[in-house]
């Protein structure tokens, strides 16, 4: 620590910051090196000039539009995943018998993984499928459903896949806040929903955008079920696949990296904008817990 | 009380009540159809032949066996418990100590310290993962099951970090200014005062690392060769190269692959309480007081 002011180097050297450090150098080397590596490697293109991987990605037909593919699943896939989970989480707010045999079903989805969503969607909604054939069976539907190898059936996966997750964050959040206010606010007159607006909500939004770019990350990276379940060449070519065809089939570490370096730039603006609007609900350091 | 507000709220309650129905339909339709997903792979996976009737002709268990042999299922779940298991190991040896300084001392820098482990959490996998495995690649790591163990550490151990901290929090400070008055060093705190205190904690991080570990597709598919290949890249490859195998044998290795992770995430529910996984991630956002 040679940094150390006058002020601090009269102490002895805590060495309980020594533990800190493995963690951290580990992150060093495999984290944050690896991503000043990829940064530099971007700026230095197989041909042309330091820019050119941006500019080739920019103007090329089928990559530029990924961008917006991307977006066009993840957003709404998170708006679904966080716009139910809140409701059904503050249904459950309240410590009941249900409380934990709910949260045990809701998060049963987690443990399946993708393939597997993938495959049971393929059979499910597939021409033959269960839904099909109960379909034909009411007498409600008998077309072709057309959920799978297209833009629905990621979004779908994406909300199974998802909505478990959210709705667990969420539920920790509000399980976070203490009932009290809430019964204070009743006895002042305010009814559920003014609780909700006037209560919840507020002391919600920091945990309810933190909630929202987590789960918006996950959607945001989906990659083996935008090729299981969508059309890959399509209309669910997503910027993770652009990134992992330009690595592993062209061989161009270099355009993976600027790929790469402009994904997690898109997502660093999303969150940014996610935290900027907290601001607008949240109003301050409220300490909920201990009332 | 309810009798004297009626007249004012009639039509609030008429509108709570389908408010009520129209989330309990929505839950019951999304729990119903994922059921009925996963029993459509486990129908599948036991089925003789079935085409386009409601149950299959004939049942059978030659799919596992199948799989089991034509995949190499044994190779892939042994790789798969070693990486699974040097990763839950490694993190918590750097995650566990790095909780207890983060838990319990201030320091110039704290803050941008913990940004350091919560970003691997805040990026996505794809966008690390491939100047990572270009590093790995040039380490020559990447396609052995070191270099898949290294990448699956990166944001395992900030995992650890962010569980076992509040965990951490918990503990009364004066535990361990007792055990420094008898004269403990450090070292003997840790193992004897503090590891008995955490091991609840670190049996829930431990399990959901775990869980997370073997789910977690990008890194490993990433980093994977064709002989350090985890449980998850291996269905992959099984179902981005389908007509190659039986439909049937993937399905029974999905079941596989199900099992063992519900079974894990059970258990990890029996010692931790969902609901408080992630009281630290509510404060980090706020402002520090």
């Amino acid at each position: 620590m040679t940094t150390a002011t006058p002020a601090a180097a009269r102490v002895p050297f805590d060495r309980t910051l020594l533990l800190v450090m493995p963690a951290a150098a580990f992150m060093l080397l495999l984290f944050i090196y690896p991503f000043i590596y990829g940064l530099l490697l971007s700026f230095n293109p197989k041909s042309g000039g330091a820019l050119a991987n941006y500019t080739h990605f920019f103007t090329t037909d089928n990559l530029w539009p990924t961008i917006w593919t991307t977006l066009k699943l993840a957003l709404p896939a998170t708006l679904i995943n966080v716009g139910f989970a809140l409701p059904i989480a503050y249904k459950m707010r309240n410590k009941s018998r249900y409380q934990r045999w709910v949260t045990t079903i809701l998060v049963v989805p987690i443990t399946l993984g993708t393939v597997l969503i993938a495959e049971g969607m393929l059979i499910y909604f597939g021409p033959k499928g269960w839904l099909s054939q109960f379909l034909q069976l009411i007498h409600l539907y008998t077309g072709p459903i057309r959920l799978t190898h297209n833009f629905w059936g990621v979004l779908i996966s994406l909300v199974i896949s998802g909505f478990p997750f959210a709705f667990l964050l969420i539920l920790s959040y509000i399980t976070g806040i203490d009932p009290v206010l809430a019964r204070a606010a009743s006895t002042l007159g305010a009814d559920p929903k003014a609780q909700f607006r006037h209560i919840y909500l507020p002391l919600l939004a920091p945990g309810l955008a933190m909630c929202f770019c987590l789960a918006f990350v996950q959607a945001y990276s989906v990659f083996p079920s935008a090729v299981l379940l969508g059309s890959p060449a399509g209309p669910t070519r997503v910027i993770s696949i652009a990134a992992y065809e330009a690595a592993f089939e062209q061989y161009d570490y270099s355009l993976a990296s600027a790929i790469a370096m402009i994904m997690g730039f898109v997502q660093l603006i999303i969150v940014a904008a996610v935290l900027g609007l907290r601001n607008l609900w949240y109003r301050g350091p409220v300490s909920g817990g201990k009332g | 009380m309810g009798a004297t507000a009626k007249p004012m709220n009639s039509t609030g309650s008429w509108f709570d009540r389908l408010w009520r129905v129209l989330l309990l339909g929505t839950m019951t339709l999304f729990v119903l159809n994922i059921g009925l997903i996963i029993a459509a792979v486990a129908t599948s996976s036991f089925a003789r032949r079935w085409l386009g009737t409601w149950l299959p002709d004939g049942w059978t268990t030659t799919w596992y066996t199948e799989a089991w042999r034509e995949f190499q299922l044994g190779d892939i779940l042994w790789v798969t418990v070693e990486v699974v298991f040097a990763v839950v190991l490694l993190a918590l040896l750097i995650g566990v100590p790095a909780a207890y300084t983060l838990a319990r001392r201030d320091f110039p820098g704290k803050r941008l310290l913990m940004l350091l482990f919560l970003l691997p959490l805040m990026v996505p996998p794809i966008t690390y993962g491939i100047p990572m495995a270009t590093v790995l690649y040039k380490l020559h790591l990447a396609g052995t099951i070191y270099g898949v163990i290294l990448a699956n550490l990166v944001p395992a151990a900030p995992f650890v970090i962010l569980v076992m901290t509040p965990f951490i929090e918990q503990i009364d400070p004066n535990l361990e200014s007792a055990a420094r008055v008898f004269g403990a060093s450090t070292a003997r705190m840790f193992w004897h005062v503090l590891v008995p205190l955490l091991a609840p904690g670190i049996l829930a991080a431990s399990l959901l690392v775990l869980v997370r570990t073997i789910a977690l597709f990008e890194l490993t598919f990433l980093t994977a060769g064709s002989d350090s290949q985890t449980l998850v890249v291996a269905l992959y490859y099984a179902v981005f190269a389908a007509g190659v195998r039986a439909p049937q044998s993937v399905d029974a290795m999905a079941m596989v692959y199900m099992s063992v992770t519900l079974i894990l995430l059970l258990i990890a529910l029996r010692f931790v309480n969902p609901t408080q996984l992630v009281s630290r991630v509510k404060e980090h956002p706020q402002p520090a007081t």
